[in-house]
């Protein structure tokens, strides 16, 4: 092995990979119980990517509604009023319950196993971490079921239009107060196990890419779901207990509540698309068969992408008003964010260059990922711009520039990551035509879905409207017969990884020739208690 | 004047956009359903009539063609790698994984293209922000869900004792947005009353809200200004051509979000003063109509049109309201109990729910043909119609200090 090695976490050499299973400390009980009580990585980290599929595919039929509305001029199936609470859930849970549940679930299967760890470093706070997901859930969806319906507001809340909702407004507030706790906690897990426990020898730099990108969003999410908590928190005083943090008739401003919003919202985004960016430059080098090009710089790039994330939350309110120097301050760095993100697109490029590649499903997918990231990337530039902006605010184009960088980036990459690993968490091997027919339809729907999107908001479609101008009525059908596919095929992803998981071809310890982190050494599936003898890293 | 319609001439500009993209539209318009035959397809921001918003389509032309560039240049290395690298074809894979030159090059290129595009944004970024010697100004306040507009003198004092202002309501009929009639050319983008401009001037726009935050935006003119309420917000713009421009409210306000759309019209300035003078009498005629005495029939009919532009929204036609939403009118005890009551909560609204306090907003003739409306129709009979007399009354009362209990917390 190259002593640069990019990726160097590898064992000891000549030992032929270990089944741990005569290292068990008592077998799962069995049943309900196991799920309930387990503190074991691997349960809670099947417990949150279940979770989060689940949510997967609610809010997902929720955007089915609202594409189903919008594929004609008119209103045909739901009300203006239903339209507003389809937009502003299909949001929430998108991100709070499919999203972010995801990544922590990779975290808890992937994190111990690739630095030789035999478990989180809290499994008690893990195992509530994670069942407190459930509780919120049920609180959002059934939100819809009370007086009023649920919160129409959007996801991003905004007063004083909050302020005007009935119940379900104060139950989206609780639900999201317990998914920020679940996720501090989530967050504090992973950073005390990667700083803590580690296999000797494993130093900061030899840690896997995908190690690092959530140790970096780890601390993202401690610094900015407070700062959530405060705003929503201040939402339900000023509902309830007569404060006036954004109301001007108390002394108060709304625009207040939109920085801080965004304090925590711009962040929030990269806490979504780090981890993305772990997932994907684990896959690419292993069916390249070529070490991660430009290690070092992969990292830094996602530090100065989280500290930059920081700096640029009023670019998502160049409209308020702000002065121009406000502007033109964030206006640059925005723009500075295209520098390192960048360096990522080009490293994965170079990765690619003079390997050897294949394409199983979990390439196409990583392969997907950064071309269509990179088209989000560019609509991103494009909304950097201020003036460019003011006129794309809150129209079709924003709405295509997040799908491309939230469904084409987060999601693309959650489902390469779950093609990646199913062969090591079930032991056995997916059906690989019917992922690559799961990734095209995907693939080819997705952009039949939001790359005319764009071409709405230039002309001037604004977003959350349940009823739009006739010139808007071509694109807006052909959005919803994409959108129809999409959801469709996800229907597959689900069936395929049900098949996965009851039977297949017998995976073995390491499926994919190029991979080279420790999890591979391992048994597949691993044993319920792994690394108890930590691994020794050159 | 239909021309200058910017809202149907945005196709005519699609520059930087690949050629194949018309043809790729084109062919999927073939396989739509004939009602829909009437393609559009616009591509591009819309036909620019002003200076800004002319600027703004430059800048996105020009960012759009630097990404397509660079699109090409990291494209195609990919493409060429994810087809000549392939273990089936042999490919070998070398185990290279580090070079410092090529890094910092690729992290400089890109910071040289950022400051290039920097610059003429920074340019129109101040241009849009310099409201100062402006012709004159108008007062745009945003409503669940209408516009209101003031005009007012250059210095920002009303224009007269008389101010002009009205309220400019969607003016696409039900029956449209509810399938049960055909949809018109300017559906959901047309309004009872348009904002009226002189072109060539530049015009100032002072933007606040009443309940929420609205968004006043012109494709057209590159103009988006959120207005918040309890804050005044400035923006500005200059129109050479006549014509009638059309946007709409861009922040979410609510249920009628996208019923609220944004009409400009501009005219000569000849015609605009015209147009000016014609509202003045307007006014004084709806103050002389206001001392008279209605027979019930007529204000209710009356009461119905302002009942559809104004309540209809929450309350439903019906008169049902949407149950855990907004309050059912039907059989409620403020349409069925004394007129005092009923006339306190449209007179100063509910503060804290949607209910807008209209005292401000509607004339007393159109308050008492609502009121009569209300109180006379579903299975409300109260036999009496209420006169303009009576809402001067209760205008009265409140002026001399006896407040409705419901009136709006002060600063509002």
């Amino acid at each position: 092995m190259d002593a640069h090695s990019a990726n160097p976490a590898i064992p000891v050499p000549g030992q032929p990979p270990r089944d741990y299973a005569e290292e068990h400390h008592g077998a799962p009980p069995g049943g309900l119980r196991r799920w309930l009580t387990s503190t074991n990585h691997k349960d809670i980290g099947t417990l949150y990517l279940w979770f989060s599929f689940a949510m997967f595919l609610f809010a997902g039929a929720l955007a089915m509604l609202i594409r189903a509305e919008l594929a004609r001029p008119g209103i045909q199936l739901v009300e203006p009023a239903v339209f507003n609470q389809l937009t502003a859930l299909h949001g929430l849970i998108m991100i709070f319950g499919a999203i972010m549940p995801a990544f922590v679930g990779f975290a808890n299967w992937m994190v111990p196993l690739q630095i030789g760890a035999p478990d989180m470093a809290f499994p008690r706070m893990n195992n509530w971490s994670f069942w407190l997901l459930p509780a919120a859930g049920t609180l959002l969806i059934s939100s819809f079921f009370v007086p009023g319906g649920a919160a129409a507001a959007g996801w991003t809340m905004y007063p004083p239009l909050y302020l005007q909702g009935g119940i379900s407004y104060d139950m989206t507030i609780l639900a999201i107060h317990i998914l920020g706790l679940s996720s501090i906690m989530g967050a504090i897990n992973i950073i005390v196990t990667i700083l803590n426990m580690r296999a000797p020898g494993m130093t900061p730099m030899k840690m896997p890419l995908f190690v690092w990108t959530w140790l970096i969003t780890a601390f993202l999410l401690v610094a900015v779901m407070p700062v959530l908590a405060c705003a929503i928190t201040m939402l339900l005083t000023d509902r309830h207990f007569g404060t006036h943090f954004f109301s001007a008739a108390g002394g108060g401003d709304p625009v207040l509540f939109q920085h801080v919003f965004w304090f925590f919202g711009h962040p929030e985004v990269y806490i979504m698309i780090l981890p993305a960016f772990g997932i994907v430059s684990t896959i690419l080098p292993t069916f390249a068969r070529k070490p991660l090009f430009g290690y070092t710089s992969m990292v830094w790039a996602v530090a100065s992408i989280a500290f930059l994330s920081f700096l640029v939350w009023a670019h998502h309110m160049f409209t308020t008003g702000m002065p121009a120097a406000g502007q033109l301050f964030f206006m640059y760095t925005t723009m500075l964010i295209a520098i390192p993100t960048g360096v990522k697109v080009f490293n994965w490029v170079a990765t690619l260059w003079k390997g050897s590649l294949t394409f199983e499903t979990p390439m196409l997918f990583a392969i997907a990922f950064i071309c269509l990231f990179t088209i989000g990337g560019f609509s991103g530039l494009v909304l950097a711009l201020v003036p460019v902006d003011i006129q794309l605010q809150d129209t079709y184009y924003v709405v295509a520039h997040f799908h491309y960088v939230l469904f084409s980036g987060a999601a693309m990459s959650i489902m390469a990551g779950v093609y990646y690993w199913l062969p090591k968490w079930t032991g056995h091997m997916y059906d690989e035509t019917l992922g690559k027919t799961h990734f095209w339809l995907t693939a080819i729907a997705f952009n039949v879905t939001f790359f005319p999107m764009h071409f709405l908001g230039l002309a001037g479609m604004p977003r959350r409207i349940p009823d739009y101008a006739l010139q808007f009525a071509e694109f807006n059908l052909i959005a919803s017969i994409g959108a129809f596919v999409l959801g469709a095929a996800q229907l597959l992803f689900l069936y395929n990884v049900v098949r996965c998981i009851r039977g297949g071809k017998p995976a073995g310890a390491k499926p994919w020739e190029g991979a080279d982190t420790l999890e591979w050494t391992l048994s597949s599936p691993p044993p319920y208690h792994s690394f108890t003898t930590p691994p020794t890293v050159r | 004047m239909k021309k200058n319609d910017g809202w149907r001439q945005a196709t005519a500009c699609r520059r930087g956009i690949p050629r194949t993209m018309p043809l790729l539209c084109a062919f999927l318009a073939g396989a739509l359903p004939p009602g829909l035959a009437r393609a559009e397809f616009a591509l591009n921001l819309q036909a620019p009539a002003t200076v800004i918003a002319r600027q703004i389509v430059d800048l996105h032309t020009t960012i759009l063609w630097i990404c397509g560039v660079i699109l090409v240049v990291v494209f195609l290395p990919l493409v060429y790698a994810l087809i000549r690298f392939r273990r089936s074809r042999g490919a070998q894979a070398s185990q290279f994984h580090d070079n410092t030159p090529l890094e910092i090059v690729w992290t400089i290129i890109p910071a040289v293209i950022l400051v290039a595009m920097a610059w003429p944004a920074t340019e129109t970024v101040l241009a849009m922000k310099d409201t100062s010697a402006s012709d004159m100004t108008i007062k745009v306040t945003g409503h669940q869900w209408k516009w209101e507009y003031e005009y007012l003198a250059r210095d920002g004092t009303p224009e007269s004792d008389e101010p002009v202002r009205f309220f400019s309501n969607l003016a696409t009929p039900r029956e449209q947005i509810e399938n049960q009639a055909a949809k018109g050319e300017h559906y959901l983008l047309e309004v009872d009353n348009p904002l009226v401009v002189p072109t060539g001037k530049k015009i100032r726009l002072v933007l606040t809200a009443a309940d929420v935050i609205h968004s006043w935006w012109v494709p057209a003119f590159g103009v988006k200004q959120d207005a918040f309420p309890g804050f005044i917000r400035d923006t500005w713009f200059k129109v050479d051509e006549p014509g009638v421009y059309r946007g709409q409210c861009a922040e979410l306000c609510g249920v009628n979000h996208g019923y609220m759309p944004v009409v400009v019209k501009a005219v000569p300035p000849a015609e605009f003063d015209a147009w000016l003078a014609s509202q003045k009498q307007l006014h004084a005629a709806a103050r002389a109509a206001a001392t008279r005495t209605y027979a019930l029939a007529d204000l209710k009919a009356q009461g119905e049109k302002v009942y559809a532009t104004n309540c209809a929204a929450c309350h439903q036609p019906t008169g049902k309201g949407i149950p855990g939403a907004f309050p059912a009118l039907d059989g409620s005890k403020v349409a069925t109990g004394p007129v005092e009551g009923h006339l306190d909560v449209v007179l100063h609204g509910r503060p804290g729910t949607a209910m807008q306090a209209f005292g401000k907003q509607l004339s007393d003739l159109e308050i008492a043909a609502v009121l009569t409306y209300e109180r006379n129709s579903w299975s409300n009979r109260a036999g009496a119609a209420v006169q303009p007399a009576d809402v001067a009354a209760a205008r009265a009362k409140d002026a001399a200090g006896g407040a409705g209990m419901a009136q709006a917390p002060a600063g509002k």
